[in-house]
This record gives C-alpha cells, structure tokens and sequence, in this order.
C-alpha cells in the first residue's frame, strides 16, 4: 500500500496542523480501530470515507475527547494532545459539528450561540453582549440572522450552520463536520459547501464525513480512507476516481445495482398495480396523479418539501387525502391506516429508518416478521418454527450482517438495519413496494445490495415505486422517472434520461 | 467491528444465567423479606393443614394480596404500552359499589339463589370495563396525555361511586357473595384462584398469540409498529378495557372480603401500589420491556412489606415512613447500577491494602 506509507512516513511538516497515527481502541470484544491515523492541515477540507463499521465515528470520538485511545498519538500543531471530553478538545482548537443538530430549538439564535458560556455583567447575564457576540459569529460565515428568533423558526440548514457557528466559537483550529449534509436539499448543501469554502480561506482545517461521494468530490482537497478499523490511505481526488474510492473503502469491486437496460421494457399491457387520481393533501401534496404497473420501478424525484414524502404517506395511508382516488388493481380503495395498506399488500420502507422503520430493542426475527404477523392479526400467531425460517431466509437473502437472528436490531449497522426493514416487507410478498430514500445514511456496498434485490423483485413482477434525492440514482434505477416540484407533479421522464434534463424538471428551470 | 469474541456466544454457567434473569433480583427480594420475617419470628413461615384449609402467614399475604395482583397485571400492560392508568383505585371502588347496590336491590326485592351473585359480578366488571374503556377513548382518540386522562376518573370515580352508594357505606347482607373473598377451594383461599387464572390466561395469551410483540413494539416504537401495519391505538384502547376490568374483578375481591363497599375509600392509593409492583417487577415505565410474572412478585413484595410491618409491630404513625425505607431498599437491591458500586466499594479497600 504506497499510499499509507506516504501518509504515515513520519514527516512531522510544519503545515500540519492535526497529526494522529497508529490509533487503537477496543469496545469489549470488537475492535472498532486498529492502528488508524490521519493527518490535517491548515486550508484544507480533509473527506473522511469508509463503511459503516470502518472506524470514522470512533476516530472522531478520539479525536474530540469523547472516547480515550488505547494506544496512538494525536499532535496539535506538533504538541501532543490527549483530551479527555469534547470541551476539553474545544478549548485546545477542535471542534465538532454532529450529524443531528444538538441545538435547543425553542432557545433564540443567541441563546443557542452562548448557551453555557454566558457573558455575565455583576454576576448577572449581559444579553447586550450575548446578542453582539452572536452576531459575530454568524458574521464570520456571512449569516445575517434574527438572533432573538427561535432556532426552530429556521430551516435545518440554518440551524446546521449556527451549530458550525457555535462549535466555532472562539479560537478553533480544526472543525470536524459529521455527515453534515445528511438532511439538506441540494441548494443548502451548495450554502453548507460555500461556508466550508470561506472557512478554508480563514485557515481552518476542516474533517467533513459523509456518505455521498458526490460531494466529496464537489468540495473537497484530499480524502482519507478507512477500512475495518485500519488506514487504507490518504490521496487526493483527481488521483482517486470515485470507483476507485469504493474499491478502497470495500476492499473489492463493487457491481452498481443496475435498472432495466432497454427501459422501454414495461409492456404497455402490464396490468396498473396502484394509481392515484387527483390527490391532495392540504399543506402536503396538489392533485397528483401517478401509475405503477406490475414489474416497473417507477422513480420518483424532486427537492427536500417538492411532497415526495407526503405523496409515500398518502398512498400507504399514514396521512389521510383530502380529495382525489386510490385505486388498487383496479378497485377504489379507502386507506385509513397503514393496516389496511399492509392487507392490501402495499409496502413502505418509510424514510426514518430509526424512528418509523425499525424497533431496536426487538429482535432481529421479530422485526422481519412483524408486518407480516400485523397482516394476520394478533390471534393468528406465526407458529415460532415459521418465524425462525423467515428471518434466517431473509437475512442471507439480503445478507444482513448479524450475530444472529435474536440480536437486537439496534446492535446492526444502519445498512443492516434497513436491510431488515426491508426484509420485514418482502416477507409479505407485496404487490407495491414503496421506498423512501431507502439508501440515505448507509454505506455503499449494502446500498448496492438493496437496490440489487428490489431490482430483481421488480423483474420478478413486483410493482417499485423508489423515491431518491440522488439524481444519478433516479436515472440509473427508475423505468420511469416522476418528478414532484413544490408539492406538485412537474412531469414524467422516460427511465435513462439525461440527468440535466431530471435536474431541470426537479428544479423547475425548463 | 473486525473481530468478535467467539466466547460471546458461548452458553453462560448456570449460576450466571440465573443472576441475569429478570426475575432474580425481585424473587431474591421477596425471599429475604420472608426470611427476615422467619427470623425475628420463628413461626411466621409455618403452615398448618386444619380442617382442610391451609393456614399460615404465607398464605395470608398471598390471600391479601391478590386484588393489588390482579390490578398490577392490568397495569403491566398498559405501561408496557407507554401508558399509565392513575384511576385503578376509583374504577374498583365503583365496581366495589355497583356490586353491592346490585345485590342491595335484588335481595330487598325478594331475588334469592345465586342470580343477585351472578347479576352482582356482571354488573360490576361491565361497569369497570366500560370505565376502562372511557379511559382508553381519551387516551386513544382524544389524544390526552395518559396520567392526566386517568387523573379524571381518579378524581371523579369516587363522586360517581358515591353517587351510586347514595353517600353511604353499602353493607352486603347476601351470604353467597362472601365465597368470593372469603371463601376457599381445596382447601387455598378462593381468591388465589381468581388471580391465578386470570395471570394463566393472560401468560398463555401472551405467548401463544402474536399479542405480546405487538404490545412491546408499540411500546418500544408506536411510529415503527404502527408504518408496520399493527393496529397500535386499537390494541392500547383494549388494554385500557383489561386494566379497568382487573380493577373490576379486584374491587369484588375487596367488597367481598369485608361484606360492604366503601366508595370513599375502598382502593385507597391502589393506583401507586400498583405501579410500585410493577417496577419492582422489572417492567420498564417507559414502555416496551415488561414482566407480567414480575408484576404479580412485585405485588407479593408489597404485600409482604405490610404484612412485615405489621408483624415487627412498627408504631401506626412511623409505617408509611418504615414502608418506604424498605421499598427503597428493595429498589436498590434491584438496580444493577448501585449494585455495581457496592462491588466497586468493596474491591478499593482489598486494591490498597494489597
């Protein structure tokens, strides 16, 4: 491996400001890194890439005093540095963002800002300075806010950067951004990428995680990779082309899942599994119209809000439309709870996978056969032995990465996890799959794996109906691609068009 | 995420399995609260067999415990749920009365044999299930928070009662009825019997039926079980229907045991007891995880704790004080994390001296 002995060759250069070698740490029986390292330096933004599993989360723990290293070495700026909580690492020059924003949204801009560290006059709060030093620190990354708002009165995107803001603080050196990115549209991700841009100007040192390769590519100057706990290398984008990044970060080649070849393959008589006419939601969705047939993956697209998600929830019955029809095969239908979808044989692998998907603390068994049991009702219960079968079927169907079938879902990996999620729906066999950004936060190898499987199905005759925020995604997998634009229906694409022409219908540029 | 210890998966000793199973601790509660009581009086475990009935103080707290059993298996499940239902003591005091306003009416109007019986226990779970049921419909459809839902029928219950009893003690001069809670069936008090099968029928619905995962995923994740097809406020509404008619079959026990109804305080404080039993038995108050074996223990702890306070002869004004001591106790000696700290304290001593 040339690279990692590029990275590691000891050349302590001045212009690093953060140099980490040869980290170790063992969580009870599993190894989470073993002899990993990286190094920063100032005015750069640093990708780290790998797995999930591949060590970035403990790294980022170590790095920011959250968790201690059994063996290794950190430098800051060429002194040796080992703190022990994250406001330790904050007062040395390191701060951190984290995936979810662990602001207080019913506290103002500034309160927000200066929670824990008030400027106090006579003992008392000084909200003079509270509201000035809040306006500062917006300054340095060009926000002009209402700082006496509540933070919640702001999109997450906002409230993305005034954590940056607030990590920022005083006198930070390295700021490490976790999948920062994960719930933005793409237009905040470009307000995310040019205040990561103004900060590199300014010196920082910037750690950006995430598990879009796009944008590592789109934003950043050089990338680390990890694999199972190990350093694979440290390179620079135009030496590393993105399937060359997956190979490292899986340690083989990866086969992208692939649509329909010829996309004009759905036969015109293939029977119309579900079609809505004229839905509408107040607040959610305006008369959308939408037909799945029998073995089509329909994708469908559009910005964060364009009611991809609402129109999910309509069609499985979680929300309730004001006006417009649901016909299933044909016959009328009248969803008033998921229950009656899941009879029906609709399917939804919603796009909170924590909080709407699985239920950590049950088994893995007992995830996959929940739908199914639900669809037959707590009487009738699924005798143990059928259980038992279903779960060891699908978890080497989809090849889920467990200790077994009794672990709790809460212990997999997130791929792993909506891969039981999934699992649990194809155990009912059902006649439309809906999935909702099912790949969103997990990694690409398992990524692969689901859309290969729901591809297959489709062949099969299952009818997909595949929502995506990934452009490359819609093209690549749909049959169709539909397109939804501020809670509308902008148009209808043949699958394997031109990813400008998606691009212009979703952003509304025609 | 590399390696995994092969030893994980490898089968614990048995003396391991049985100190990691939920229903040690609470078990290893109950016997030392018996112990200590065999203790400081030699002949409190003793059990006599006399004219065909089993005597014996063991018996006696089984006995008496059986309505708080009865109310704390409903309560499990409404917990388990991510519920709660503060108004158990009211509900049994009306089904208490409507019991002995029943079988007031039907004597007095010259009704003999076993109809005013019948009619009582039909008319008094009928009237808990649908308080259940009111319950269950402010929670369920009304969308009220539960200790606030159940608040209103733990205020307003014992006005209802009252209402029924016309404001008085109703007494019951009625024979029949006195079988209930005073009666015995070979040769065990007729109530064991009743908490018995009630706690057979629930443990065996439990585990045959899908019901006991669906009650957890609804308690763990309602979002998740309800995207997953489970009819999650229709089963909780009925397990706010079972709650209300435990209480029910409870407050039977209780009129019956002292030939009367008292709306004003027949169930007095049952609601905390019965949330006190169910942690002590290991259900998480969050919801999701519950023990229905570990509520029906819990409930005997308590028991046994008043029964022990009785027995040490603790002076009426210090009990309450001397009872919570002693569920202080019992919770610590549950916690795994205070358990962990005694170990840690008795391990620093032998370190420094080595």
């Amino acid at each position: 491996m040339p690279a990692r002995a590029a990275a590691s060759a000891g050349d302590v250069a001045v212009s690093h400001v953060l140099h980490a070698q040869g980290l170790r740490k063992r969580f009870g029986a599993t190894v989470a890194l073993d002899g990993a390292g990286l190094c920063l330096r100032a005015g750069e933004i640093h990708a780290l890439m790998g797995q999930n599993g591949a060590g970035k989360s403990t790294l980022i723990k170590l790095l920011t005093g959250v968790e201690r290293p059994d063996a290794g070495t950190v430098e800051l700026d060429g002194r040796p540095i080992a703190p022990s909580s994250p406001l330790e690492a904050q007062r040395e020059g390191i701060s951190t963002v984290y995936q979810e924003v662990n602001l207080c949204p019913n506290l103002s801009v500034a309160e927000n800002l200066h929670a824990g560290r008030y400027p106090r006059r006579f003992g008392l709060i000084d909200w003079r300075r509270v509201r000035a030093g809040a306006r500062e620190l917006l300054g340095r990354l060009h926000l002009d806010l209402d700082v006496d708002r509540p933070l919640a009165s702001y999109p997450v995107a906002i409230q993305q950067m005034v954590a940056i803001a607030r990590a920022l603080g005083v006198s930070a050196k390295v700021l490490i951004l976790d999948e920062p990115t994960s719930s933005l549209d793409e237009g905040e991700v470009q307000e995310l990428f040019a205040v990561m841009r103004r900060l590199r100007e300014q010196g920082m040192a910037i750690l950006f995680v995430t598990h879009f390769l796009d944008q590592v590519y789109a934003v950043s100057d050089r990338i680390t990779v990890l694999r199972n706990g190990t350093l694979v290398g440290e390179y620079t984008p135009g030496e590393l082309p993105q399937a060359a990044l997956v190979k490292a970060m899986v340690g083989r080649d990866v086969a992208l899942a692939e649509g329909r070849a010829d996309h004009a393959g759905i036969a015109a008589d293939a029977p119309v599994v579900l079609e809505a006419r004229g839905l509408s939601r107040r607040g959610a969705l305006h008369t959308v119209d939408l037909q799945v047939r029998a073995g089509e993956v329909v994708a469908l697209g559009g910005l964060l809000g364009s009611g991809r998600t609402e129109l999910a929830r309509l069609l499985f019955g979680l929300d309730r439309a004001d006006e417009g029809t649901l016909l299933l095969e044909g016959a009328r239908v009248d969803l008033r709870h998921p229950a009656d979808a899941v009879e029906r044989g609709l399917a939804l692998c919603p796009e909170e996978r924590k909080t709407e998907g699985i239920v950590a603390e049950l088994s893995v068994r007992e995830n996959i056969v929940l739908a199914l049991q639900a669809r037959r009702g707590w009487w009738r219960a699924l005798p143990r032995s059928r259980q038992d079968e279903l779960a060891r079927h699908y978890v080497e169907l989809l090849g889920v990465r467990t200790a077994g079938i009794e672990t709790p879902v809460g212990a997999l990996s997130g791929g792993n996890q909506q891969k039981v999620v999934l699992a649990r729906w194809l155990a009912t066999r059902p006649k439309l799959l809906i999935l909702d950004e099912p790949t969103r936060g997990i990694d690409i190898a398992a990524k692969q794996e689901i859309m290969g499987e729901v591809v297959r199905l489709a062949r099969e005759g299952m009818a997909v109906l595949f929502i995506s925020a990934e452009l490359e995604e819609l093209t690549r997998l749909g049959d169709r691609i539909v397109v939804l634009r501020e809670r509308r229906k902008a148009g209808e694409l043949p699958g394997g068009s031109e990813g400008a022409r998606v691009l212009d219908l979703i952003a509304g540029h025609a | 995420m590399a390696t995994t210890d092969p030893d994980a998966q490898a089968p614990l000793p048995l003396h391991r399995r049985m100190l990691a199973h939920p229903l040690f601790w609470p078990l290893l509660a109950l016997a030392l609260l018996l112990l200590g009581n065999g203790l400081l009086n030699p002949g409190f475990l003793a059990l006599e067999w006399r004219d065909g009935r089993l005597y014996g103080n063991l018996v006696d707290i089984a006995n008496r415990a059986a309505p708080l059993v009865l109310v704390s298996m409903g309560m499990t499940l409404v917990i388990a749920a991510r519920g709660l239902d503060i108004s158990v003591g009211a509900v049994l005091a009306i089904a208490a009365t409507v019991a002995a306003w029943t079988i007031g009416r039907m004597t007095a109007g010259g009704g003999t044999g076993l109809a005013p019986l019948f009619a009582a226990i039909g008319a008094a779970l009928a009237t808990a299930a649908l308080c259940g049921l009111w319950n269950g419909v402010l929670v369920v459809k009304v969308g009220m928070q539960p200790i606030i839902a159940t608040l209103i029928l733990m205020v307003a219950g014992r006005g209802v009662a009252q209402l029924i009893s016309g404001g008085n003690i109703l007494t019951i001069y009625y024979p029949p009825y006195s079988f209930l809670g005073t009666g015995f069936l070979f040769g065990l008090p007729f109530p064991l019997y009743v908490a018995g099968a009630l706690f057979v029928v629930l443990a065996l619905l439990l585990d045959r039926t899908a019901l006991g995962m669906f009650i957890r995923a609804i308690g763990h994740n309602p979002a998740a079980a309800r995207v997953a097809g489970v009819r999650a406020r229709a089963i909780t509404l009925w397990l706010y229907v079972f709650s209300g008619f435990c209480a029910g079959l409870a407050g039977l026990l209780v009129s019956s045991n002292v030939a009367s109804a008292d709306a004003n305080n027949a169930g007095q404080l049952l609601e905390l007891d019965a949330i006190l039993a169910v942690a002590l038995g290991g259900t998480a108050l969050a919801g999701g995880r519950f023990s229905l074996a570990g509520s029906v223990v819990g409930a005997l702890i308590i028991q046994a704790l008043t029964t022990t306070i009785y027995a040490i002869g603790v002076p009426p004004q210090v009990n309450y004080v001397v009872k919570a001591l002693l569920v202080v106790a019992v919770l610590l000696l549950q916690s795994p994390e205070f358990r962990a700290r005694v170990r840690a304290l008795a391990r620093r001593p032998a370190r420094g001296g080595a």
